[in-house]
């Protein structure tokens, strides 16, 4: 299979105004001809659907959550990024281009990249619109923060809300949409397959969540804004209810998934405290700003933090990267703290923590000033722990966050397979192998308000509009996803799919996670098929007297997730090199950082499903970089 | 810590419902309280019954979805969400009473689970600036005071968790509403539509079937976010005044 990025040609800073010029658009009296569906009401999809409800098409949205508004991307704390320039710091698209590029360790494509940066700008502008209460200065203008991975300070932030205020605006905007007729939502809805007529997307299967009825749902174009896959560690900073089956029955129908082995570790989580955690909690990047991350120097030290004199201390983030310290980027701090518990070094129950202590910030700038820049985090550490963090350090471990990987999509942010766009957490394309703090916001909203809007309406230019779900396909696929359901239903076995799941996402984490090699990725791949005979076998579904059933739907989820660890795992050991959030232990420099093999890997994995019971298929994109020279990713 | 659960089951909007009564052993002080009901439905499952189901997404606080009413309180005994609840809060032989929100606008659907879509359409009936997608001048052309971004924060966090109706011996939703009008009536860009918004959004609680505020503060009291009932003051005022003088 050729893969096309379909990226214009010429100079990278007119690449999109190029490809805007050269799109088709739709006349505003056949727009409302034409129907999307929009699955998912993140960042990503919810600003997406209010976008194309704006300009006048129909738009039908589904999630899972009981309302739009919570979206995980609701969870998201420190901030977005935007090249503002406001604090004169030397910052500009160039500049936020070549941090975002670097900071992927070169695995992403150039064009797009470039075409975020040039975006983020419009993105503050939309939301300050919108009325997204950003933290201002005295004087009213916008106020901003240092994020990793950066040495301009380009981060604007709702307090340690950023997500959620972001989210609402767009949401603000899908309910004016929905008041005026254009969006019709479908909360408490989950997507469980995709329907193909003629090899186009042209449509969806649902099941409603609180009557367990199965619904078809046709389109012109689908929209998959579904989110990644963290769940396949189980422990993850993700919701509970976040999951890969949308993206995956994709998958499965042919959309081909791109860099799977791309899972980014955040450094700054709440440690693990026992066997029946059901989720992890991050504590923002910008944390890092002004707490100061150590570990005690000899083995074992069993003294409180306090009583350990300063040069008993290791700042091993400020000794080993000196120009960036504690604010270095999110893959190279997390295996930092790795290597150090791995030492014997960590500190808590079990010592898989290290310390990000604020004692030196209070005391420079005043608990008042930490408590207004981070109140509500100390707040939650608080809660969680039980210990207050302006009195005693907070001890952090890494944990899975977000997903660089993701449904493959061109330059046009479309599938492989036509008519599918993937936007947001849910496709590959700007990240490369690790993703920079404040990104994720910008990422989202850049797809949904700014470039889906203008592609998925060049698409439908070249479509005739209205389908109709009275085809056979969408038969085949309502007869396919019940037959999975009944499957599930029919084991009848005794062990809750919640066992398999912390068995794979253990698995997963161990011979997966922060560090992996040949022999790990191997026995990772023996034992799936095991987990998934056994779970086929024993596992046990809920019976319900109503439709609601959410242990169903659970199950369901975390059969796709046992499935999905193949392909993860399956790409990790293709991937013979080491890069960004992707470390194979057999290819590291002697200082222990990753050693990329840009000659052989300077390209885009993407798999395809190879069909029940065999392996899927690589495809590569390569990588062609016409303006930046791929260096060694240093922040020494 | 054991603990005796007298929990709500209801297996449809239209059953009666009733309490159950279950033991859970093992509890430990660093669990949350939906880890508790994770090893209780886990145990339910291994005995073939039916599993308690509850809402709960992020599991950190933010997301909204978590909304029991934990002995009486919403949300449990202490400030924030059930989710952010832990087991240390309770004691070894403690009987825990856990019921849906109870709310005539708050229909249950399923056990602890209810609809809560009302605020959904609350906030469609005003609940934002007309503003499309692009065109929008810089973002630094309209300078915003710091202390009303900050007060427009405060009301701007409100997490949509039902938690003020369901506290309200008159399930009035008058803590919600007025966080969603103050947020956007405390910004320039909120002004235009700033009587319009309120009208209507107070209009459509009324036909939602929340009911009127009396004054108890139950819903700061319990508010996870701890938004402070002063915006109910404030909403009236801007109710009032956009009644008898129409801005538009």
């Amino acid at each position: 299979m050729q893969l096309e990025s379909r990226a214009p040609t010429g100079p990278l800073a007119e690449k999109w105004d190029r490809c805007k010029m050269e799109m088709k658009l739709v006349n505003p009296a056949n727009k409302r001809k034409y129907h999307v569906l929009v699955v998912g009401t993140g960042l990503a999809g919810g600003s997406c659907a209010a976008s194309l409800a704006e300009l006048g098409y129909n738009v039908s949205v589904f999630c899972y959550q009981d309302s739009p508004r919570r979206a995980h991307s609701i969870a998201a704390q420190g901030g977005i990024n935007a090249a503002k320039n406001y604090r004169n710091d030397g910052d500009s698209v160039e500049r936020l281009f070549l941090d975002t590029i670097k900071g992927g360790d070169y695995r992403s494509r150039e064009a797009n990249v470039y075409r975020l940066a040039q975006v983020s700008r419009n993105i503050i502008d939309q939301c300050v619109a919108q009325g997204v209460p950003f933290a201002r200065e005295y004087g009213g203008q916008l106020d901003n923060r240092s994020f990793g991975g950066a040495q301009v300070s380009r981060t604007f932030y709702c307090r340690g809300q950023t997500g959620q205020q972001l989210l609402l605006g767009a949401y603000s905007s899908l309910n004016r949409q929905i008041a005026q007729g254009r969006v019709k939502s479908h909360p408490r809805h989950e997507m469980l397959d995709l329907v193909m007529v003629n090899g186009v997307a042209r449509g969806i299967i649902v099941r409603d969540m609180v009557t367990g009825q199965i619904e078809r749902h046709s389109g012109d174009a689908v929209v998959l804004a579904t989110g990644g896959y963290g769940p396949v560690f189980y422990l993850s900073t993700n919701a509970k209810g976040c999951n890969v089956t949308a993206t995956f029955r994709a998958y499965r129908r042919g959309a081909l998934f791109a860099n799977p082995c791309f899972t980014q570790i955040h450094p700054t989580c709440i440690p693990v405290t026992g066997d029946y955690q059901s989720k992890l909690t991050l504590m923002s990047e910008s944390l890092r700003n002004d707490g100061r991350i150590w570990v005690p120097k000899t083995p074992a030290d069993k003294r409180r933090p306090d009583a350990i004199p300063e040069g008993e201390r290791d700042y091993f983030l400020e000794r080993k990267y000196p120009s960036y310290g504690n604010l270095a980027p999110r893959d190279i701090s997390s295996r930092a703290a790795k290597e150090a518990c791995d030492a014997g070094l960590g500190v808590g129950d079990g010592g898989r923590g290290v310390y990000l202590d604020f004692a030196d910030a209070i005391r420079r700038l005043g608990e008042p000033t930490i408590r207004e820049r981070y109140g509500n985090l100390f707040e939650m550490y608080e809660h969680i722990t039980g210990e207050n963090p302006y009195k005693v350090p907070m001890r952090i471990y890494p944990a899975v966050h977000y997903c660089m990987g993701g449904l493959w999509v061109d330059y046009r942010l479309m599938s492989n397979i036509p008519g599918l766009f993937v936007l947001g957490e849910a496709n590959f394309s700007d990240h490369g192998a690790n993703r920079l703090g404040a990104s994720a916001l910008m990422q989202g909203l850049a797809d949904g308000y700014f470039v889906a809007p203008y592609t998925i309406t060049d698409y439908l230019a070249g479509v005739k509009p209205g389908a109709g779900t009275d085809l056979p396909e969408f038969a085949e696929a309502e007869a396919k996803v019940g037959g999975i359901m009944k499957r599930l239903q029919d084991a009848r076995g005794k062990t809750s799919a919640q066992v398999f799941h912390r068995e794979l996402g253990k698995m997963v984490w161990d011979e997966c996670g922060m560090a992996r090699s040949r022999a790990s990725l191997e026995k990772l791949l023996r034992a799936i098929p095991d987990i998934r005979e056994r779970f086929w076998k024993d596992v046990s579904v809920p019976a319900t007297a109503g439709g609601m059933n959410q242990g169903l739907e659970y199950a369901g989820r975390v059969a796709d997730l046992i499935d999905f660890a193949e392909v993860l795992a399956t790409d990790a050991l293709t991937r013979e090199e080491s890069c960004g959030a992707h470390f194979r232990e057999e290819y590291q420099t002697e200082d222990g950082e990753a050693a990329r093999n840009d000659a052989e890997y300077s390209f885009v994995s993407a798999w395809q499903n190879g069909g029940e019971g065999n392996a899927p298929v690589l495809h590569r994109e390569h990588l062609k970089y016409e303006f930046v020279k791929p260096s060694v990713r240093s922040y020494k | 810590m054991k603990l005796h659960l007298k929990v709500w089951r209801q297996a449809g909007p239209q059953d009666a419902g009733r309490f159950e009564n279950h033991t859970v052993e093992g509890v430990t002080p660093d669990m949350s309280f939906l880890e508790m009901l994770d090893v209780l439905n886990n145990k339910l499952l291994a005995q073939g019954k039916p599993t308690i189901a509850f809402d709960h997404d992020c599991r950190e606080g933010i997301c909204g979805s978590c909304s029991m009413m934990i002995n009486g309180r919403a949300h449990g005994p202490t400030r924030g969400t059930t989710c952010q609840t832990y087991m240390r809060n309770f004691t070894d032989g403690q009987t825990v009473v856990i019921e849906p929100w109870r709310a005539r606008a708050f229909p249950v659907m399923c056990d602890l689970v209810v609809d809560r879509s009302a605020f959904d359409r609350i906030q469609q009936a005003g609940g934002y600036v007309s503003v499309n997608t692009g065109g929008a001048p810089d973002g630094n052309c309209l300078p915003v005071p710091k202390d009303n971004a900050e007060k427009a924060m405060d009301a701007a966090q409100c997490i949509g968790c039902g938690a003020c109706v369901a506290a309200c011996k008159n399930a009035s939703a008058m803590l919600f509403v007025a966080a969603k009008v103050s947020h956007l009536g405390l910004l320039p860009q909120g002004q235009p539509e700033r009587s319009r918004r309120v009208l209507a959004m107070v209009a459509k609680m009324d036909e939602e079937g929340f009911g009127n505020c009396t004054n108890q503060y139950e819903c700061e009291a319990v508010c996870p976010k701890a938004i402070s009932a002063d915006f109910i003051a404030r909403m009236n005022r801007d109710q009032i005044g956009s009644t008898l003088i129409p801005a538009e």
